[in-house]
């Protein structure tokens, strides 16, 4: 057996290479008709109506199928991945495309899970705004053409003008409006990302100096770094939603309590997102976004590819696709899905650039200008850390 | 004859298509558990994951959870269902609550969970009815119902779901108890009905409702969905949190789980054993009960009060149903509104592709499954009385092992399974092990029906010339439709209801209603969850329809055949 394993690793196998990805004829004939599973979290119905929507397009464009696999965590794909290659099926995994960022970004691309690099490599590349947006890097983690970039996304505050009287510029007055107002806040429950996206938010507006967040965690500073957090959230805990005893699962949750009317401030990762959910009546049209005053974080999603799907091409082409000018529009239209664009707009052909500036942003989204430059990720490991330390101290607390 | 020599071999087949893979999903447990996962670069043996565990501090509420919520719901369905068929069957407050068993039981968990969420929130449909007119709530109080910390609410979601199931195995369990002459006979003795029933038909029948109980108790204590929605979440139970851990990004959180799910196992053993020993209890007890001889023990009014207590659960799985269908057609709809502001078919236009298509889809899967569950079940079943190969006690629980350990703890080693053999994913794979599930739910609910039928008819049948095989097809299946068809829709739910299976097994490839509403549910959008929901409740609904009315036609005309 051995030998044999031997010969196989050895036996140039041409026919099975991939596609290079700057050859993009060939990767647009090698990907007609094969069919894309993209791993995509599934929980929000504007994004399953948008990649349904790209899938039309691509079928209709390069003859590729292109099927959702609505996943709850996108970990789940990650472990899927993993699996087949802890079982030798190194080609023609289920897995075909993954929405990925973060900490699963970091780990797959830390185990050899991921194909590449192709990003940079990909024709609309060029119109994407690598100056201006955080895109290739993922949380701090370079992605050396590893991962795609789709979408901007960056923290905003929804608050019902009903009950918040006026935007809030900071954590700490968000603390002492919750102290005000007891019961009327709660963010999702870490290790959800938007959870721990708001625990970092605390952290990183409360610092005198955020920018030791950019290092990966030492042993030796960390504790003093996050004290400030935990002061913070021992005095926000009891003022929260049931007394921080229970959380919302995710964010989109929080929506739902926010219509329910039993919060009236949540955090979001989607400047759009509330103007799409007041389309969809998931939200009161009282409803308003803000970002604090010294701004908030932001990030890019992304798309990567696991080293053993068949249909890299395809995917490719798919990747390419949701970087198109149509796609970046549509996906940026608040009565659709409401994502930040990823390109840089003055690169655009003009009547490319007409798409975005005929879009109506919709009543509680805020202009660019408004929502100001995202805060820099702090480096995954804090996440990882802060999150655990988090269900310690606050998450078995009963 | 090829059939002769075919079916001795159906029951050692059966216990292998159930048996390979538990085993080697089990085995795919147990290796992490000690430490070794070469993947992520861990080499055991060593009890460093148990170590990890049990320094995790909400490690014993998680325990206390599992084991409350569990034990209490299983004891106080067995409580009602008992006391409810004590006191009423064969009146027609038990008819009307057996006509609502089906929907009740095709009612998937989750959709059950997510509309008695609703219900009683403080934000939720009865609090709207009276707010703000009587309690003077403008805005929700701030109570923490849903979600409690001692797992009342989801104990609540978990009997509402129990009893409907146990009942529909007590009434398949009753028509071989010959009750109708037990209680006529304690009566004519001047026993009251509830006093009378519980001395002389309840042994017989808990004796064919054992089974059944434990799977109950087991399920309660492992269930995921449930506890996802009603269940609190610092700490959430053992059975979510191992969930939790199989999902972090962070791949030796697996070892750690992997310890949990044997440790969760060793819960539901123990949990197990604990209830043997209240069975012995109960039984002591109840012999010097009997023996003591009084014949009424206020039944009146408890039997009252367990009738009210199951029309009030089941009027809870009905209410939430109902409120889940209100949000799919709900425009804006705001507390305190009673009602939405508008309706709109727009939820179910913008989901009726994707759910027709996962409709589908549910539909072949549940029914190839089932029948081949069906098949394998009736061939051992028949197998065991005309060649005497009768399971063994040990044999009986092995078959009944998919559903005594967490569906999590073994999964992920069955998913390595089917792709070292190359099995993997789409539709086949996902049959294959949707019938490791639906089997023993199927043998469950026929074996005992099927063991207590009255071999007097076949030797008379044999008598009159019919071969075994004639002897089954025109005298034995037919008289046992009823539990049949009943074990069939069993199956069928079992089927619809299976979420990580499906997305296990298919590789995330393919998407039942199940799969789609809990990926949507995670999202918490009402509207999505009640279209997806009520697909799902139809789904399972329509063959508990057929098990209830197929007999009643083709039995019209024969009396000694509709009681069961």
């Amino acid at each position: 057996m051995k030998h044999l394993a031997l010969i196989a690793a050895l036996t140039p196998f041409a026919a099975w290479a991939d596609t290079d990805p700057a050859d993009w004829d060939s990767v647009i004939a090698g990907a007609a008709g094969q069919t894309v599973y993209w791993n995509a979290w599934g929980g929000s119905t504007n994004t399953n109506d948008f990649i349904a929507w790209v899938g039309e397009q691509v079928k209709a464009e390069y003859d590729v199928t292109l099927e959702h696999v609505k996943l709850t965590d996108t970990a789940d794909a990650v472990t899927r991945v993993l699996t087949e290659k802890q079982a030798g099926q190194d080609q023609n995994g289920a897995v075909d495309m993954i929405w990925i960022n973060g900490a699963n970004f970091a780990a797959m691309k830390e185990a050899d899970l991921l194909f590449g690099p192709f990003a940079e490599a990909l024709p609309n590349w060029d119109i994407v705004d690598v100056d201006g947006k955080t895109v290739q890097t993922d949380f701090t983690v370079p992605t050396e053409g590893y991962e795609s970039p789709w979408a901007m996304a960056q923290v905003v505050f929804i608050y019902d003008t009903a009950d918040v009287a006026e935007p809030l510029g900071s954590m700490q007055e968000i603390l002492e409006w919750a102290k005000a107002n007891p019961g009327r806040f709660t963010y999702p429950q870490p290790p959800d990302f938007l959870g721990t996206t708001f625990l970092k938010q605390v952290l990183v507006d409360i610092l005198p100096d955020p920018s030791v967040l950019q290092e990966p965690v030492s042993d030796e500073t960390y504790a003093e770094v996050v004290a400030p957090l935990w002061a913070y959230l021992d005095d926000l805990t009891p003022v929260m939603w049931r007394e921080g005893r229970a959380y919302p699962v995710t964010g989109d949750a929080t929506y739902q309590l926010i219509n329910d009317g039993e919060v009236d401030l949540a955090i979001s990762f989607s400047p759009g997102a509330a103007s799409a959910a007041i389309a969809n009546f998931e939200l009161p049209d009282t409803v308003r976004t803000f970002v604090l005053d010294k701004g908030t974080i932001g990030n890019a999603s992304f798309v990567a590819i696991p080293y053993n799907s068949g249909s890299k091409e395809a995917a490719m082409v798919v990747a390419n696709f949701i970087l198109s000018p149509e796609a970046q529009a549509r996906a940026q239209d608040p009565e659709l899905l409401g994502y930040g664009t990823v390109l840089n707009l003055e690169a655009l052909a003009a009547d490319d650039k007409a798409l975005f500036d005929a879009l109506d942003l919709g009543i509680a989204t805020l202009t660019p200008e408004e929502l100001g430059t995202a805060v820099a990720e702090p480096h995954p490991s804090w996440m990882t850390r802060i999150a655990e330390d988090w269900i310690t101290r606050y998450g078995v607390t009963q | 004859m090829a059939q002769r020599r075919f079916l001795p071999a159906l029951p050692a087949l059966t216990l292998l298509a159930m048996l390979g893979p538990v085993v080697a999903g089990l085995y795919g447990t147990i290796l992490p558990a000690f430490g070794h996962m070469p993947t992520v670069g861990a080499f055991g043996p060593n009890l460093d994951a148990f170590r990890a565990l049990f320094e995790w501090p909400g490690l014993p509420s998680a325990i206390r959870l599992s084991l409350t919520t569990g034990l209490i719901a299983t004891a106080t369905s067995l409580l009602i269902v008992a006391l409810i068929t004590a006191g009423w069957s064969g009146t027609r407050a038990f008819l009307l609550l057996e006509r609502m068993l089906s929907p009740l039981l095709s009612v998937p968990h989750a959709a059950a969970a997510f509309g008695i969420a609703f219900l009683i929130a403080p934000s939720g449909w009865l609090a709207r009815f009276f707010s703000p007119w009587l309690t003077g709530w403008e805005r929700p109080p701030d109570l923490l119902i849903v979600q409690d910390p001692w797992g009342i609410a989801m104990t609540l979601g978990l009997i509402t779901k129990e009893v409907p199931f146990l009942l529909l195995m007590t009434l398949a369990a009753l028509a071989q108890a010959d009750a109708q002459r037990s209680t006529t006979v304690a009566q004519a003795l001047g026993y009251q009905r509830m006093t009378g029933w519980l001395k002389t038909v309840f042994p017989r029948v808990y004796a064919q409702i054992r089974l059944p109980v434990y799977v109950t108790l087991a399920y309660a204590m492992s269930v995921v969905d449930v506890a996802v929605i009603l269940g609190p979440n610092t700490p959430p139970t053992l059975a979510v949190q191992i969930v939790k851990w199989m999902s972090d990004p962070d791949l030796t959180m697996r070892l750690q789980a992997a310890a949990a799910a044997i440790l969760q196992l060793g819960l539901v053993v123990g949990a197990l054993a604990f209830w043997r020993f209240g069975e012995w209890l109960v039984e002591r007890l109840g012999c010097r009960w009997v023996m003591a001889g009084r014949r009424s023990h206020g039944d009146g009014i408890i039997a009252g009060a367990a009738l009210g207590l199951g029309m009030l659960s089941a009027l809870a799985v009905l209410l939430g149903i109902t409120v889940l269908a209100i949000w799919s057609f709900a425009a804006q709809w705001q507390y305190p509104n009673i009602l939405p502001d508008a309706l709109t078919t727009r939820s179910w236009m913008r989901h009726s592709s994707g759910t027709l298509e996962a409709l589908g889809e549910t539909t072949i899967i549940a029914l190839v499954a089932t029948a081949a569950a069906a098949i394998l079940t009736i061939g051992c079943l028949e197998a065991e009385h005309r060649y005497g190969l009768r399971l063994t006690k040990r044999g009986l629980w092995l078959l009944y092992l998919p559903l005594l350990i967490p569906q999590v703890a073994f999964l992920p080693g069955l998913q390595t399974l089917f792709l070292s053999v190359g099995a993997d994913m789409g539709r086949g794979p996902v049959m294959m092990a949707h019938l490791i599930f639906v089997l023993p739910y199927v043998f469950l609910s026929l074996a005992d029906p099927y063991r207590a039928w009255d071999p007097r008819y076949g030797t008379i049948a044999g008598a009159l010339g019919a071969t075994p095989d004639r002897t089954l097809w025109c005298v034995r299946l037919p008289m046992l439709l009823r539990p049949l068809l009943t074990a069939l829709a069993v199956g069928v739910a079992v089927s619809v209801g299976q979420y990580l299976p499906t997305l296990l097994i298919g590789g995330g490839r393919v998407a039942t209603l199940t799969t789609e509403a809990l990926a949507l549910s995670s999202g918490g959008d009402r509207r999505a969850i009640g279209v997806y929901g009520l697909m799902q409740t139809g789904a399972a609904l329509v063959p508990f329809a057929m098990a209830l009315m197929v007999p009643a036609i083709v039995w019209r005309n024969r009396k000694g055949l509709r009681h069961g």
